[in-house]
């Protein structure tokens, strides 16, 4: 069968709007983007790219927030307290106007839920970034489906930043894993901010792991090296790969 | 004291041994004054049923103020009896009191149970109290009597002169108020509400449904008085009066004015939600009042750009979250003017934010890389470094116990603390970017000039970069 004419038969079904990142093999596993009406995960892939993994949910953030929209950022106390406090004007170097950032520091991971929730059903939110801390149970399953959902309805867009804490079953559109990536030797300072990102899981379409760069002026990704390193074989075989390789780690 | 104790000829103010030698099988109960305060307090509260102006008469009694409420409750007589049943139901001895000025009304309450005095007969009234009735200290009740000065009748008729030469100014205000002849101002416990809507049930209610509706019809009365002023409310307060004797108030904020009886419905919901310790109904509130407790002008808004619109929303949602988790909870974040880098963006309750400081000018050149870290730390991390004296770059440091040998160094930053602001010096800062072999990036700062400000630097981590 033509898969082509499966593809476009299937077109429908995709309602969400989807973004395109800026990095074009990125946005190709995506489909064009990342939709923008769904749940996104990025993980920590190790203690340590704390700071990469949030520039790198911020960059997915910024690039679904459009003129207008704010974003709610919820984090859990402790999260502050082991990686940092959210700086603004380190948001502000990365492009984002701190202006239109609503902040909500949560006592707990359940409390980050509701006011995550509370947050995606309003209409002057445009992505809502929910960040607890560690292994929290809260965050099932369930939950997932139930930020997805409104996400959904109120075309909205969720994201989930994960520190210390291995995956769960979950109803996210991506999760990606994200660590830090070197400088290439003999550059004489560094440049854009650069991470290693990991696309562990997509609900439609190929896998893949890229060292991205964030340009804080355009408020785009780009790839550091394009073409340099092949995508990562496009089935299911990648994701369980890199998570044997986390569980190893 | 109570009752029996009275009648055995027991008073306040006799010393226990005298007592004990009257009524050998005396039970002593030692005085607990921050418990009778706490209890006086609590009746306080509740008798703010009546009227919203309330005020302590310590140490056991409470001043209410019922000016042209009266005929709410069917006339004075009818109210004064109506306050007697509700609080000597819940167990205390109540005596009780009308008249034009506080004073008055105390020394009436104490030694004439039931008086009602009429306009401009508090003089007459108070004549034949006797001179303990003033209520000043004991030393000038004594000197009264000894002058010859049994009742405030007799003392009203000396010269004004003579006893303020006597007894002092502050004497004369108190026998001119028992005399009605001036009236000092209550002092309210809770400051008065601009606004207030009520409602009495025959019936008291209990659920949540009940509740909420009953404070969206408040809403919407104190929605059309807001309306004609042209104003809208700020802070508001619940206060839920159980037939019991209890009383619960609950408070929200906004961050804007508004009258719309939905969004002040919406956020009691919230807050009630939240509530540590729920609010309990017990038998049932007979009495919700809804009061605005700060109101200002409204000002309309254009709301025809997108971005005013989504600041609207943005805002309805601050209140939610706030009355949720407490205003401290929910913030924005505002720029300073100041050269100290972490303290050149604070984040403030969101509620309180001053909408006129939100302009962020940019920190570096567009091709420049991020000079300030996305996490930042609040308190430095101190951390072990190898680092060449007097001044260059970190070469290794350890932070939480892991070992990072930097590959790239950028700096130093070096930032003069701001030394109008402390007494004792403050140390120089020079900060570096830099990167390990991980691809991790730091910032750290070197706590003072080498053997200018400090024998040894000690080195901090204070944010991280992506």
């Amino acid at each position: 069968m033509d898969t082509t004419h499966l593809k476009q038969l299937l077109k429908p079904l995709e309602s969400g709007t989807r973004i395109p990142l800026g990095a074009p093999r990125a946005d190709g596993c995506l489909l064009g983007g990342l939709r923008q009406d769904a749940l996104h995960e990025v993980f920590a892939e190790s203690a340590g790219a704390e700071a990469a993994a949030t520039c790198f949910a911020l960059g997915l953030a910024r690039r679904v927030l459009g003129k207008h929209k704010w974003l709610v950022w919820v984090r859990q106390d402790f999260a502050a307290l082991e990686a940092g406090e959210i700086f603004a004007s380190g948001l502000l170097e990365l492009g984002l106007d701190p202006a239109r950032v609503l902040m909500v520091r949560a006592h707990d991971a359940r409390d980050v839920l509701r006011a995550g929730a509370d947050a995606l059903v309003n209409k002057g939110v445009g992505a809502v970034l929910l960040e607890p801390w560690g292994e929290a149970k809260v965050f099932d399953l369930v939950a997932s489906r139930r930020l997805t959902l409104l996400a959904q309805q109120h075309a909205t867009t969720a994201l989930v930043l994960r520190f210390s804490a291995d995956p769960l079953p979950s109803a996210a559109q991506t999760r990606w894993s994200v660590t830090a990536a070197a400088s290439d030797p003999g550059d004489e300072d560094w440049g854009k901010p650069r991470m290693q990102a990991a696309l562990v899981r997509n609900r439609h379409g190929n896998l893949g792991c890229w060292t991205m760069e964030w340009d804080c002026n355009d408020g785009l990704f780009a790839e550091a090296h394009p073409g340099a390193r092949p995508a990562a074989p496009a089935d299911r075989q990648a994701e369980a790969a890199l998570e044997g390789l986390r569980a190893a780690g | 004291m109570d009752g029996a104790a009275a009648r055995l000829g027991l008073h306040p103010g006799k010393a226990l041994a005298d007592a004990r030698a009257m009524v050998p099988d005396i039970a002593v109960i030692r005085a607990n004054e921050p418990a009778d305060l706490k209890l006086l307090e609590a009746v306080a509260d509740w008798c703010e049923r009546y009227t919203p102006l309330v005020a302590l008469d310590l140490p056991y009694g409470l001043f209410l103020d019922i000016t042209g409420i009266a005929h709410l409750f069917g006339g004075e007589r009818a109210m004064l009896d109506t306050i007697r049943r509700a609080v000597a139901a819940q167990g205390f001895a109540v005596r009780l009191a009308l008249a034009g000025t506080p004073h008055a009304a105390r020394a009436l309450a104490h030694h004439a149970d039931g008086t009602i005095v009429t306009p401009g007969g508090e003089a007459q009234a108070v004549a034949a109290l006797p001179t303990e009735a003033l209520a000043t200290d004991a030393q000038v009740v004594h000197a009264l009597k000894r002058a010859g000065l049994k009742t405030i009748g007799q003392v009203a008729e000396r010269t004004r002169h003579e006893l303020a030469a006597r007894f002092g100014k502050g004497f004369i205000g108190v026998l001119d108020g028992t005399l009605g002849k001036s009236k000092p101002p209550l002092t309210p416990r809770t400051p008065l509400p601009d606004l207030m809507a009520e409602r009495r049930f025959a019936e008291p209610i209990v659920s949540a449904d009940d509740i909420a509706a009953t404070l969206l019809s408040l809403g919407e009365n104190l929605a059309q008085v807001l309306e004609s002023r042209g104003q809208g409310v700020r802070v508001l307060e619940a206060s839920f009066f159980r037939a019991d004797g209890q009383m619960r108030r609950i408070a929200v904020e906004t961050g804007e004015a508004t009258r719309e009886p939905k969004r002040m419905v919406r956020l009691f919901r919230e807050r009630l939600d939240a509530l540590a310790d729920p609010l309990d109904p017990g038998f049932g509130f007979d009495l919700i009042r809804l009061a605005a407790i700060f109101a200002q002008t409204l000002v309309a808004e254009a709301i025809s750009f997108d971005t005013n619109e989504a600041a609207r929303d943005i805002k309805i949602l601050t209140d939610n979250l706030s009355a949720r988790f407490g205003p401290s909870r929910v913030m924005r974040f505002q720029p300073q003017d100041t050269h100290i880098p972490e303290a050149g963006a604070v984040a403030v309750p969101a509620q309180h934010a001053d909408p006129d400081r939100f302009a962020w000018a940019p920190l570096r050149l567009a091709d420049e890389a991020p000079r300030r870290p996305l996490r930042l730390f609040a308190k430095p991390e101190p951390i072990d470094v190898l680092a060449e004296v007097p001044d260059g770059p970190p070469l290794r440091f350890r932070w939480r116990r892991l070992q990072h040998t930097i590959t790239q160094a950028e700096g130093p930053e070096r930032i003069a603390m701001e030394w109008w602001r402390h007494a004792e010096p403050q140390p120089t800062r020079d900060y570096y970017r830099v990167e390990d072999e991980r691809g991790h990036r730091f910032w750290l700062y070197r706590d003072g000039l080498y053997e200018r400000e400090t024998a040894a630097s000690r080195w901090y981590v204070h944010g991280l970069f992506a």
